[in-house]
C-alpha cells in the first residue's frame, strides 16, 4: 500500500485555494460529492465524484504513513461525521451545524477538510491526495480500513494515560489549554447553535403568522373592511419581512460563526487527540527506559536499542507536534477572526437591509392612518 | 338632570338666532350667498339649497308664529319674532326648541331623507321636550309638546330612536353650558352680519370661538390647520368638536359635495335665523355641538351609510377625552395569605363632567368585573358592546398572590394591568358608556362599595358564559326568521373572524414562546464567549471574545424586549379583540332576545284575540270588556316590543359598524407603534454591530 505513495511529487497539481465541493448528488441512500478543483497550470477544472467512504479512507490512509517521521505529531485536518440521508433529528442534532439547511454547511465543511489536507506540508505530500483530487477512480474504495477502530481504541486508553504527567513542560502547558479550550468551544458551538435554531423557529413562526393574516381578510365592498383587509394584507407583509431578515440572520450565524466555531471544534479534537497519541509514545517511552534500566545484562543490549529507537520515534512525534500546534494556533486565531469579521458585517448587512424595509413599512402605515 | 339650567343658554343662542332674525333674514342670505360662492360653486346644484332656504324660511316663519302664538305669555311671543333680551328661560327655550322640530321634520319630508337622520336631529329636541315639562310645568310647554308630537311622531315612529343615543344629551345639556355661555351669547344676540356673529363667537369662550373657527375652515375648505391651532389654545373638548367639523371637510374625498352642503346648511342657518341647529351648537355647549354636528350632517342626503361614519368620526373623537392610565399594581395582604392587588389609576380628561382634570382612585380587580356587570345589565339588552374587561385568571393570580417574585408573575400582572387599561379606555371612549353614572363613579369615587357577584365572573365561569350566550345565539338563529340580511352576514362574519383571531393568537403566542427562547439562548451564548474569551491565550481574540459576550447580552435585551412587544402588541390585542368579538355576539344574542320578546308578544296578542272571538261567539259581554281591554294592552305591548326590537337592531348595527372602523383603527395605531419599535431595536442592533466590527477586525 505504501509503495505506490513512495516517491510522489510533493506539489500536488490543483490549486489549493480552489479546491471545492459544488454539489451533493443523492441516489437512495448514498450521497456522492462533486469536488472541482482548478489545475495548477491555470487551465482547465478536475471534476471527480466521492462519496464518504473515500473521504474516510483518505484520512485513514494519511494516519498510516507509518515511513513518514512524527506522522504522530501530526494534527490531522478533521473529516466532518457522516451525513446520513433522512437521518433523524437526534444524528443532526450530532453533526450540530452541518445538518443545517440542505448540505450546503457539510459541503463546506468537507471542502476545508480538503483544503487543509492539501495545504498540509506533511500531508500534501501523499500520492493518495492528488490521486483522490484528480483521479476519475477513487483510490482504494475496496481497501481494507485496518485502522477504522483507532480512535475507540484510544478512547479506552485515553482514560488511563489523559493525565499522565508530562515531562515537557510546553506540551503539559498546551495539554491543559487544549482541554480547557476544547470543552468551552464545543459549549459555545452549542449554544450558538440553540440560537440559531431558535431564529429558525422564529421564522417559521413569523411566516405562519404572516400566512395566517391573510386568511382575516374580509371580502366585501364595504370600505370598513377593505380598510381592514388592506391592515391585515400590510401586517402579513410586515411579518414576512420579519420573517425573511430571521431567516438571513440565522444563515448569517451559520454560515460564519457557526461554521467557524464547528471547525474550531473538530481541530480542537484533533489536536487532543493527537497530543493524546505523544502522550503515548511518552508513556511507551517511559516504560523502555525502566525496563532498559531494570534489564538482566543478557537482554540489557535489546532492551537499549528498543529504548532508543522509541526515543528518537518521540523526538520526532515531539518535534513535528511543536510545529503543528504553533502553526494550528495562528490558524484558529485567524480562522475566528475571520469568522468574527464575516459574522459581523452580514449581520450588519442584513440588519440595515431590515431596517431599511421596516422603515418603509412603517411609512407606509403612517400614510394610512 | 337640571333642566332651568340646561335651558337658559340655548334659550339665549336662540334668540341670537332670532335676533338675526325674520326682518334681516333676506339680507343676510344674500350676504350669505356672495361669501359663499365659492363653495356654492362646487355645488353641483345650488338651486336645491335655495329651495331648501325658501321652504325653510316660510316653514320657520310659520311655525315662530305658531309658537308666539301658543307661548301664552306676550313676552315669549315678542321674543320670537322681535328679539329682545331678558326672556324667562325656560319658555323661550321650548317655544324655539318647537321650531326647530317642525323645521327638520318638514326639511325631511321635503328632501325625503331616510328616517334615521330625523332621529338624530330629533333627539336632542325630545330631549329638551321631555325636560322642559318636568322642570317648567307651564302652558307653554305643553303646548310645544303637542306640537312636537303632531309633526313628529310619524317620523320618530318610523325609526324609533335609541334610547342611549338620547342620554348623552341629556348628560351635555345638563351642566356645562352656563358658565361658557352666559354672558357671550348675551352679548352675540346684538350682532346680526354673519361676520359679526363670528367674532363675537371668537369673543366667547372657548368652544364657541372653535365652532366659528370651524366654520370659517369650512368656508376655505381648508384642511384643519388654522383650527387646529385654534383647538389648541382653547379646551380640548372643543378641539373634539372642531375636528369632527374639519375632518368632515378635507379628508374624504368623495364626501365633498357632501361636506360643501353642510357647509352652505350651517352658514345658511344662523342667517335665516331659525335654524336653530347652528346657533344652538354655541349655545349648547361644545360637547353637544359635537353631537349636533353630525345630526346636521345627516340632514343632508348622502347614503346611509355615509351618515353614519359621520357618527362614527364624531364618535371616534370622544374617544379621547379621558385618557384612563393604569398604575402598577399594589399588593395588598400578607405574602402567604391570599391577599389582593390594587390598580391604581388616573384618567385625566377635561370634560366638565367630571369634577376634576385628575382623578386617581384604586380599584381592585373584581371591582372592574364589578363595572362590567353592570354596564353589560344596563346597556346589554339594547344592544349596546359593552367592551368586556379581562378574564380572572386563578391560576395566574394565586401564583401572583402566594407572593413568587419570578418573571411569569410580573409577566402576568402587566398584562393584567394593561387589559385592564385598554378595557377602561374602551368604556370611556364609548360615547354612551361614559355618560353612564356608574362609569363616572368607577373614575371619580373615593371608595366604591365592594362588588358581591363578581363571582359568577370569573375565570371558567365568564367564558362559559359568553359561549353560553354564542350558544344560545345559534339556537335561535334556526328559529328566527332572519329578516335582515345585513344580520346574518355580520353574524358569520363575526364567527369567522373570532376564529381566525384565535388561531392568530395562538400563533402570536408561540411566537412569543419562540423570541423568549432566543432571548434566553442568546444569553447562554454570551456566557459561554465570555467563558471561550477567558480561556484564549490570544490576547485580541480574548478580548474580542469578551466583547462579543458583552453584545450578545445587548441583544439578549433586545430580544426579551421584542418578546414583550409581540405580547403586549399582538398578543394581547388579538386576546382584546377575541373578547370583544365575544360580546359583540352578546349584542347579536340580545337583539334576537328582543325579537323573541316581539315574537311572543304578538302570539300572545292572537291568542287573546282568540279568547274575545270565543267569548264573541259564547256571548259573554261580562268577560268580554276584559279581553278588549287585555287586547289593547297587548296591542301597546306589541307595539312596544316591535318598538323595542327596532331600535336594539339599529344600536347593534350602529354598534357593530362603530367596532369595525375602531378595529381597523386600533390595529393601525398598534401596528404603527409595534413597527416602530422594531425599527428602533433594529437599529439598535446596527449600532452594536458596528461598535463590535472593529474589535473583531482588530485581531491579529
Amino acid at each position: 500500500m505504501m509503495e505506490e505513495v513512495k516517491g510522489a511529487s510533493s506539489f500536488l497539481s490543483v490549486q489549493v485555494h480552489n479546491i471545492k465541493v459544488t454539489e451533493v448528488l443523492q441516489d437512495g441512500d448514498s450521497l456522492t460529492f462533486i469536488i472541482v478543483s482548478q489545475k495548477m497550470s491555470g487551465t482547465g477544472e478536475f471534476h471527480v465524484d466521492r462519496t464518504y467512504e473515500d473521504f474516510e479512507w483518505l484520512q485513514q490512509h494519511l494516519f498510516s504513513q507509518e515511513d513518514v517521521p512524527g506522522i504522530q505529531g501530526v494534527i490531522f485536518p478533521p473529516l466532518p461525521a457522516r451525513l446520513q440521508v433522512n437521518a433523524s433529528s437526534k444524528t443532526l442534532r450530532h453533526l450540530g451545524f452541518l445538518g443545517l439547511g440542505e448540505w450546503q454547511p457539510y459541503c463546506k465543511a468537507l471542502e476545508t477538510f480538503l483544503r487543509q489536507v492539501a495545504a498540509h506540508s506533511i500531508l500534501s505530500k501523499n500520492r493518495a491526495v492528488e490521486i483522490f483530487l484528480t483521479s476519475s477512480d477513487p483510490p482504494g474504495r475496496q481497501k481494507v480500513k485496518k485502522n477504522i477502530f483507532n480512535r475507540l481504541s484510544q478512547a479506552v486508553e485515553e482514560m488511563r494515560k489523559e493525565g499522565h504527567k508530562d515531562v515537557d513542560d510546553f506540551f503539559q502547558t498546551k495539554r491543559d489549554h487544549n482541554f480547557l479550550l476544547t470543552g468551552y468551544t464545543k459549549m459555545a458551538a452549542e449554544k450558538f447553535l440553540d440560537v440559531v435554531l431558535t431564529e429558525q423557529k422564529i421564522a417559521v413562526a413569523c411566516g405562519h403568522f404572516s400566512t395566517a393574516l391573510h386568511l382575516c381578510m374580509e371580502q366585501g365592498e364595504n370600505p370598513e373592511k377593505q380598510d381592514f383587509s388592506q391592515v391585515c394584507v400590510k401586517l402579513s407583509e410586515v411579518f414576512n419581512s420579519i420573517k425573511k431578515s430571521m431567516t438571513s440572520t440565522a444563515m448569517n450565524d451559520m454560515n460564519t460563526l457557526g461554521l467557524g466555531l464547528d471547525l474550531e471544534t473538530r481541530y480542537q479534537e484533533a489536536e487532543k487527540e493527537m497530543l493524546f497519541r505523544r502522550t503515548c509514545k511518552l508513556v511507551e517511552l517511559q516504560n523502555a527506559t525502566k525496563n532498559a534500566e531494570k534489564a538482566k545484562p543478557v537482554k540489557k543490549a535489546v532492551m537499549e536499542e528498543a529504548k532508543k529507537a522509541t526515543e528518537t520515534e518521540f523526538r520526532q512525534i515531539c518535534e513535528v507536534a511543536k510545529k503543528e500546534i504553533i502553526q494550528l494556533e495562528s490558524k484558529h486565531v485567524e480562522t475566528l477572526q475571520q469568522a468574527l469579521v464575516q459574522w459581523c458585517e452580514k449581520q450588519l448587512l442584513t440588519a440595515k437591509e431590515s431596517a431599511e424595509v421596516y422603515s418603509q413599512h412603517l411609512q407606509t402605515f403612517k400614510r394610512m392612518q | 338632570m337640571d333642566d332651568l339650567s340646561a335651558e337658559p343658554p340655548s334659550s339665549q343662542t336662540e334668540k341670537s338666532a332670532a335676533s338675526s332674525s325674520p326682518e334681516e333674514f333676506v339680507d343676510l342670505t344674500n350676504n350669505l350667498e356672495s361669501a359663499e360662492s365659492k363653495v356654492e360653486a362646487e355645488i353641483s346644484s345650488p338651486e336645491p339649497s335655495d329651495d331648501f332656504f325658501d321652504i325653510l324660511g316660510s316653514e320657520t316663519q310659520k311655525v315662530e308664529v305658531e309658537a308666539s302664538v301658543k307661548a301664552d305669555s306676550g313676552e315669549v311671543s315678542i321674543g320670537v319674532t322681535d328679539l329682545p333680551g331678558g326672556k324667562t328661560g325656560s319658555e323661550q327655550g321650548t317655544s324655539s326648541a318647537a321650531p326647530i322640530i317642525n323645521l327638520n321634520a318638514d326639511f325631511s319630508d321635503n328632501n325625503q331623507q331616510p328616517s334615521r337622520v330625523e332621529n338624530k336631529t330629533n333627539d336632542p329636541l325630545a330631549q329638551v321636550l321631555s325636560d322642559t315639562p318636568a322642570a317648567d310645568p307651564k302652558k307653554p310647554s305643553s303646548a310645544v309638546l303637542d306640537l312636537f308630537e303632531d309633526d313628529g311622531s310619524d317620523i320618530f315612529t318610523g325609526t324609533p330612536q335609541t334610547k342611549p343615543a338620547s342620554q348623552p344629551q341629556k348628560g351635555l345639556f345638563g351642566e356645562p353650558d352656563e358658565d361658557l355661555f352666559g354672558e357671550p351669547l348675551g352679548a352675540m344676540s346684538k350682532k346680526t352680519t354673519e361676520n359679526e356673529v363670528k367674532s363675537s363667537t371668537t369673543k366667547a369662550a372657548g368652544p364657541a370661538s372653535s365652532t366659528g373657527g370651524a366654520q370659517q375652515d369650512r368656508k376655505s375648505t381648508e384642511p384643519a390647520d388654522i383650527f387646529t391651532e385654534e383647538a389648541v389654545t382653547t379646551v380640548p373638548r372643543t378641539s373634539n368638536t372642531s375636528t369632527v367639523n374639519s375632518k368632515a371637510n378635507g379628508v374624504h374625498s368623495e364626501e365633498d359635495l357632501f361636506t360643501e352642503a353642510t357647509v352652505e346648511l350651517s352658514l345658511d342657518s344662523p342667517r335665516s335665523g331659525r335654524k336653530k341647529e347652528e346657533t344652538s351648537k354655541p349655545s349648547a355647549s361644545s360637547s353637544s355641538s359635537s353631537l349636533s354636528a353630525p345630526a346636521k350632517q345627516a340632514k343632508q342626503p348622502p347614503a346611509a351609510l355615509e351618515e353614519l361614519e359621520d357618527e362614527e368620526e364624531a364618535e371616534k373623537e370622544d374617544q379621547f377625552d379621558v385618557f384612563i392610565s393604569v398604575k402598577d399594581p399594589e399588593k395588598v395582604g400578607e405574602s402567604l395569605l391570599p391577599g389582593y392587588f390594587f390598580f391604581f389609576f388616573n384618567s385625566q380628561t377635561s370634560l366638565p363632567m367630571f369634577r376634576n382634570k385628575l382623578m386617581t382612585v384604586r380599584r381592585r380587580f373584581s371591582d372592574f368585573l364589578g363595572l362590567y356587570e353592570k354596564l353589560s345589565e344596563k346597556h346589554g339588552p339594547n344592544g349596546l358592546i359593552v367592551p368586556p374587561p379581562p378574564e380572572k385568571s386563578i391560576l395566574g393570580m394565586t401564583k401572583v398572590k402566594v407572593g413568587k417574585e419570578d418573571s411569569s408573575s410580573a409577566d402576568f400582572l402587566e398584562r393584567r394591568r394593561g387589559a385592564l387599561e385598554r378595557y377602561l379606555q374602551r368604556v370611556v371612549n364609548h360615547p354612551m358608556l361614559l355618560q353612564d353614572p356608574d362609569v363616572r363613579e368607577f373614575l371619580e369615587k373615593e371608595e366604591l362599595p365592594r362588588a358581591v357577584s363578581t363571582q359568577a365572573l370569573s375565570g371558567a365561569g365568564f367564558l362559559k358564559m359568553i359561549n353560553k350566550a354564542t350558544d344560545a345565539v345559534n339556537k335561535m338563529t334556526i328559529k328566527m326568521n332572519e329578516s335582515d340580511a345585513w344580520f346574518e352576514e355580520k353574524l358569520q362574519e363575526v364567527e369567522s373572524a373570532d376564529q381566525h383571531f384565535r388561531k392568530l393568537h395562538a400563533l402570536v403566542e408561540s411566537l412569543v414562546v419562540h423570541r423568549k427562547e432566543l432571548s434566553l439562548n442568546t444569553a447562554n451564548f454570551a456566557k459561554s464567549a465570555a467563558m471561550l474569551g477567558s480561556a484564549e491565550d490570544n490576547t485580541a481574540l480574548s478580548r474580542a471574545l469578551s466583547q462579543l459576550a458583552e453584545v450578545e447580552d445587548k441583544i439578549e435585551q433586545l430580544h426579551q424586549d421584542q418578546a414583550a412587544n409581540d405580547t403586549f402588541s399582538f398578543a394581547e390585542l388579538i386576546a382584546d379583540y377575541i373578547r370583544l368579538l365575544g360580546a359583540v355576539r352578546g349584542s347579536f344574542d340580545h337583539r334576537i332576545k328582543a325579537w323573541q320578546r316581539w315574537q311572543d308578544g304578538q302570539a300572545m296578542l292572537q291568542k287573546k284575540r282568540e279568547t274575545e272571538a270565543k267569548l264573541l261567539w259564547a256571548n259573554k259581554p261580562d268577560k268580554l270588556q276584559q279581553a278588549k281591554d287585555e287586547i289593547v294592552e297587548w296591542e301597546a305591548k306589541v307595539t312596544q316590543f316591535e318598538r323595542d326590537f327596532e331600535r336594539v337592531s339599529a344600536t347593534v348595527r350602529k354598534e357593530v359598524i362603530r367596532f369595525e372602523k375602531q378595529r381597523t383603527n386600533n390595529f393601525r395605531r398598534q401596528i404603527t407603534k409595534y413597527l416602530e419599535s422594531l425599527l428602533q431595536s433594529q437599529q439598535q442592533l446596527i449600532k452594536y454591530w458596528e461598535a463590535f466590527l472593529p474589535e473583531a477586525k482588530a485581531i491579529a
